[in-house]
């Protein structure tokens, strides 16, 4: 089988401002049917120094700089956490549509009946898939929608009459788990998993107590495996008058098959550019919906999607709320994409994809555990971590074999996460990628691994293919250039 | 990364359980991270400094060292008030790396009670904490 | 179903490998007392011609569907996205992209955002800038945190009425639990930040002001400056229309400290309220506090010209706990949507449209003023300004809204409950004379 990754003809393409030419304008300039109004001169600035570029010259430069690009649309990112599925044409279609794109936040409830109706059923989905009564959908990220359940934990305990200081958050856990607790004042304290790479009750009893807001925990968790203590844990947790978060990035290894708000969650966050198939976008923008237990419901983000009959609105009488997150009412163009990515699905649709997500992600375990070091040896979920144990002997890094990847047309897997496993290698498929390209990946890895062996210094100097070879990533952090 | 044998612990200063090291200089203490820590962090990119006049106690973080990806806070070795830093590693934080017990020195303090050099490390204790 | 590629033989082939008789014995680690017993109650799977359908019918319950004229701003603005823009941002290449952390293969990105990140301080006047964020409210919150966690002494930031009602929302939220203080700076009469209310005021970290004001005002930010730089805090600047800089002063010039802003204006549809662009820059010495992403350029092992995520040891990834913010993702396709955008307008593009912005709502004003509406402020604007309307304008604005698609102004009661009858309208340059002469003749009417 020959492997995706081959040569071709990519352009060089300067930047922006080396193009410019005095005079050049890539705009369609609106003619002006109104009389010109001046403005006083000691407000107006100097035009900002932007380049002047034709029309091509803009389309040149961007095409060639989007050919440099890795994507899903060309090749399988295997990288755990991230969930990099297929992203469906049609959602385009849909949020591109004119009622949704053009549609302006303050145009009143009843001109906008469209999008609130899609907001509400998203809520009602949402809430569906993850077992919990309501969702807002205003925060703007996952980490976003962190911060925001954090929040409401915070103002719950206010509300109690008390503030405690400290959350538990458990080793595997994601950076930005801790750092949204610190954004609310909570000091985190590290939990560490047993022997299994999962959560022991005992040892989040006894870190428990009551100045403890709560736990974080994200199940499955960046092991990819199944916190199988999770009940015994939350009751842990609320017996001391604790909450529990829930980080819900790897929601796509459980859908159908538990729902979080039956185990004794309190709020979850979901990404939407994970599980729900909306793109990365190089970095954005995403989408964190919140779900919260009743008791929480008062404390939601203003404004929140209401029904009375057939009809929708906005209401902000809500004393509790922790107040606003965004501008708006968050992502509105990425819940489209992910509405119509629900409703494409459908129920049994959303269960069959977390299967084929866990069996691909076992068929990759069960392949290459002979060839790379599986730290834990167990059923995993959608995810798997491996190390770079098998290829030390040779000085050979997970990071080396990440590079080298990228010549056989795969992007490398997360690599260094979670830390509780060193030097990870961590894989998720996704149930998007099919068992032939899997099998590409799994003859890429081992070659790569046979490679280590006889002929290590290939490795260290990898990637050959791509436009440009390791960077020099000291020199950017020691003399910072940010701008051109 | 290196072995233990591979780098360097002068005699002449004392060390910390955290890879600092003190040096006692007249009236003053200059203080530093030793071999082992600078090796451990990779190449150093960026070193965060208190102010001049800042006071701690012994053990306290005073700053931290960063490398591309990590960052290590450091503690102070003994109780004492911060008289100058090393003004060197704003253009070229590296010297931590090739000379972490001269040049690449970090903060240099007015010590609040010498005595407190006794809790730290002599060459052989540290030697002997690194390979156990 | 087309995204799921597994046929019948490829899972049992799979199964056989991993050991398991079915596809539900792959969850057989979880318990059974975790397991669902309500299954999933959704709606059947839609066909995409059904899809279509549906999706077109809610469509349709927008106003926005058809053909209609908006005269509303208040921090989301209707402007003229090039066809190329979003020709170029839909390439899969972009669109389908991950976060750019191996660089080899993520160099179009990469320069796309440094591109960005330069363009952003052309236009405002700033050292650097981020790779960006959320919106311009949470941007804007950032800095607040900033300005408060840099300073020695103080735990207060004064922050101006006249900056959107939500941002200032947004940024209460955010600072909730830190026991931070929010003091109000109040309007005066000229529909501008009080000066000499901010002049009375002591222990404070920092000065926040927009302009373009929520009004539409032009606020004289050399003066916020100068009282800033006498109390010793940081100046904070923030804005809601990114166009306004192809005309007016950067708030570089006038020495902010932290500028943040939203950039929905650079080429975004307005796609109710989101996603947008959180636009945020701030002077070389602010570089390690500002939050967030970071694109460098730097140079690959046979010396060429390269580009990564750098400083990312500030960040939630590396710091955990101790990071300054917990952002992951940035708004990435709308950064490269902004460049796309600042592009193809170029410095020249940017003033003219710039200029016919100002144009078109110095005439809008002059009509309605004209047609019986109350020019409640005097001062400069930039493409929005409040007039008051007599009592039962609300029901005429509706009527215009129902029986023409032309949407007139932005009532201000909700933001500022002792401004009833009050009214922001908004005119760029998407609106014709026709439809504003429109206006006025059913204004007067």
């Amino acid at each position: 089988m020959t492997q995706p990754g081959t040569t071709g003809l990519i352009f060089n393409e300067p930047e922006l401002w080396d193009k410019s030419r005095e005079g050049r304008c890539g705009i369609s300039i609106p003619r002006s049917d109104v009389p010109r109004a001046d403005l006083d001169p000691a407000l107006t600035g100097d035009a900002p120094e932007l380049p002047q570029l034709s029309e091509l010259d803009v389309v040149r430069h961007f095409i060639r700089l989007s050919q440099w690009n890795f994507c899903i649309d060309s090749g399988m990112y295997p990288l755990g956490s991230c969930t990099m599925k297929y992203n469906p044409k049609t959602n385009e279609v849909q949020a591109a549509r004119k009622g949704f794109a053009a549609a302006h936040p303050l145009a009143g409830d009843q001109f906008s009946q469209g999008a609130l109706k899609l907001m509400y059923e998203l809520e009602q989905l949402l809430g569906e898939i993850t077992g919990f009564p309501a969702v807002t959908l205003q925060p703007a990220a996952g980490a976003h929608g962190e911060f925001t359940g954090m929040l409401m934990i915070h103002a719950w305990h206010a509300k109690q009459g008390r503030q405690r200081s400290k959350i538990l958050v458990p080793d595997t856990a994601h950076g930005t788990n801790p750092a949204s607790a610190s954004l609310c004042g909570y000091k985190s304290v590290n939990i560490k998993s047993g022997p299994k790479g999962v959560l022991e009750p005992a040892t989040v009893a006894e870190a428990m107590d009551e100045d403890t807001a709560g736990i974080m925990i994200t199940n499955p968790n960046t092991l990819g495996l199944f916190e199988d203590n999770i009940k015994e844990v939350c009751d842990i947790v609320h017996a001391k008058g604790g909450l529990v978060y829930g980080d819900g990035a790897n929601m796509n290894a459980v859908m159908g098959i538990i729902k979080p708000g039956e185990l004794g969650i309190d709020v979850l966050h979901l990404n939407l550019h994970k599980t729900f198939s909306t793109p990365h976008g190089g970095g954005g923008p995403g989408s964190g919906p919140v779900a919260v237990v009743k008791d929480l419901i008062p404390f939601l983000p203003v404004p929140r999607v209401q029904k009375e009959n057939d009809t929708y609105s906005f209401i902000t009488n809500c004393p509790d709320s922790i107040g606003r997150m965004h501008t708006f009412y968050g992502h509105f163009g990425i819940m489209v994409r992910a509405f119509a990515y629900i409703l494409s699905m459908g129920g049994d649709g959303l269960k069959r994809a977390s299967q084929l997500a866990v069996l691909n992600a076992n068929y990759i375990k069960e392949s290459l555990k002979t060839t790379l070091d599986l730290p834990y040896d167990r059923p995993c979920m959608h995810e798997c971590v491996f190390t770079d144990k098998s290829v030390q002997e040779y000085h050979i890094s997970t990071m080396d074999m990440a590079k080298r990847l990228l010549d056989y047309g795969f992007h490398p897997p997360t690599v260094y996460f979670p830390l509780v496993v060193d030097a990870a290698f961590m894989v998720e498929p996704t149930e998007t990628e099919s068992k032939d390209d899997i099998d590409q990946f799994i003859e890429a890895v081992k070659a790569i691994v046979k490679e280590a062996a006889s002929n290590p210094e290939k490795l260290k100097s990898a990637p050959y293919l791509p436009k440009v070879t390791r960077l020099d990533e000291v020199a950017a952090a020691r003399k910072p250039c940010l701008k051109g | 990364m290196k072995s233990i044998e591979e780098l360097s612990f002068p005699s002449d200063v004392k060390y910390t359980d955290d890879h600092e090291w003190a040096k006692v200089e007249g009236d003053l203490v200059r203080v530093g991270i030793s071999d082992y820590a600078q090796d451990q962090l990779g190449e150093i990119v960026f070193v965060e400094m208190p102010e001049i006049g800042d006071t701690f106690a012994q053990g306290d973080e005073f700053g931290s060292v960063e490398s591309v990806k990590a960052v290590s806070e450091i503690f102070l070795p003994i109780a004492g008030e911060i008289v100058e830093v090393n003004s060197e590693l704003e253009d070229a934080p590296e010297l931590v790396n090739t000379d972490c017990y001269n040049k690449g020195w970090l903060v240099k303090i007015k010590p609040d009670d010498l005595s407190e050099m006794d809790n730290l490390k002599d060459q052989a204790a540290y030697l002997e904490m690194l390979k156990g | 179903m087309r995204y799921l590629p597994h046929t019948r033989q490829d899972i049992d082939q799979m199964l056989a490998v991993t050991g398991h008789a079915d596809l539900n014995q792959l969850f057989e680690t979880i318990p059974d007392s975790a397991k669902t017993k309500t299954g999933l109650n959704l709606p059947d799977a839609l066909s995409e011609w059904d899809l279509n359908a549906e999706m077109d019918k809610l469509a349709s319950q927008n106003a926005a569907c058809r053909s209609y004229t908006c005269l509303m701003g208040a921090g989301s603005y209707d402007h003229h996205i090039p066809a190329i823009v979003p020709y170029l941002v839909s390439r899969s290449e972009f669109m389908t992209a991950y976060t750019p952390y191996q660089p080899e293969v993520s160099q179009g990105t990469l320069q796309g955002i440094y591109e960005f990140q330069t363009m952003v301080t052309a236009l405002l006047g700033m050292d650097i800038a981020t790779a960006s964020h959320y919106d311009g409210g949470t941007a804007l919150a950032e800095c607040a945190l900033i300005a408060l966690r840099k300073s020695k002494s103080a735990n207060k930031i004064a922050v101006s009425n006249l900056i959107h009602p939500s941002h200032r929302h947004i940024m209460k939220t955010y600072l909730g639990p830190s026991g931070y203080e929010m003091v109000d700076i109040p309007a005066d009469k000229n529909g501008l930040t009080d000066l000499v209310a901010l002049k009375s005021m002591d222990d404070i970290a920092g000065v926040a002001v927009q302009s373009p004001n929520f009004f539409g005002n032009i606020e004289d930010l050399g003066s916020f400056k100068a009282c800033a730089d006498e109390k010793n805090c940081l100046l904070i600047t923030s804005f809601t229309e990114a166009l306004a800089h192809g005309l007016l002063k950067s708030p570089g010039r006038f020495g902010a400290d932290l500028v943040a802003g939203e950039g929905q204006s650079l080429g975004m549809t307005k796609s109710f309220g989101g996603p947008g662009l959180g636009i945020l820059a701030g002077t070389q010495s602010m570089m390690r506090n500002l939050p967030g992403r970071f694109v460098g350029k730097t140079v690959d092992s046979k010396g060429r010209r390269g580009y990564v995520l750098t400083l990312a040891t500030r960040e939630q990834h590396i710091r955990r706990e101790k990071a300054s913010s917990n952002i992951c993702s940035n708004n990435g396709l709308n950064a490269m949507t902004a460049a796309i955008y600042m592009a193809a307008a170029g410095k020249n593009g940017i003033r003219e449209i710039a200029r016919l912005n100002h144009d078109k709502a110095v005439y809008l004003k002059n009509m309605l003023v004209g047609a019986g509406l109350h020019s409640v402020y005097s001062g400069a604007f930039f493409n929005e300004f409040v007039l008051k309307a007599p009592a039962g304008f609300a029901n005429k604005r509706r009527e215009i809204a129902e029986k023409y698609n032309l949407f007139a102004g932005v009532p201000l009661e909700p933001f500022y409950p002792d401004m009833a009858d009050h009214y922001l309208f908004c005119a760029t340059e998407t609106v014709s004379r026709q439809a504003m002469d429109l206006l006025a003749k059913e204004v007067k009417a």
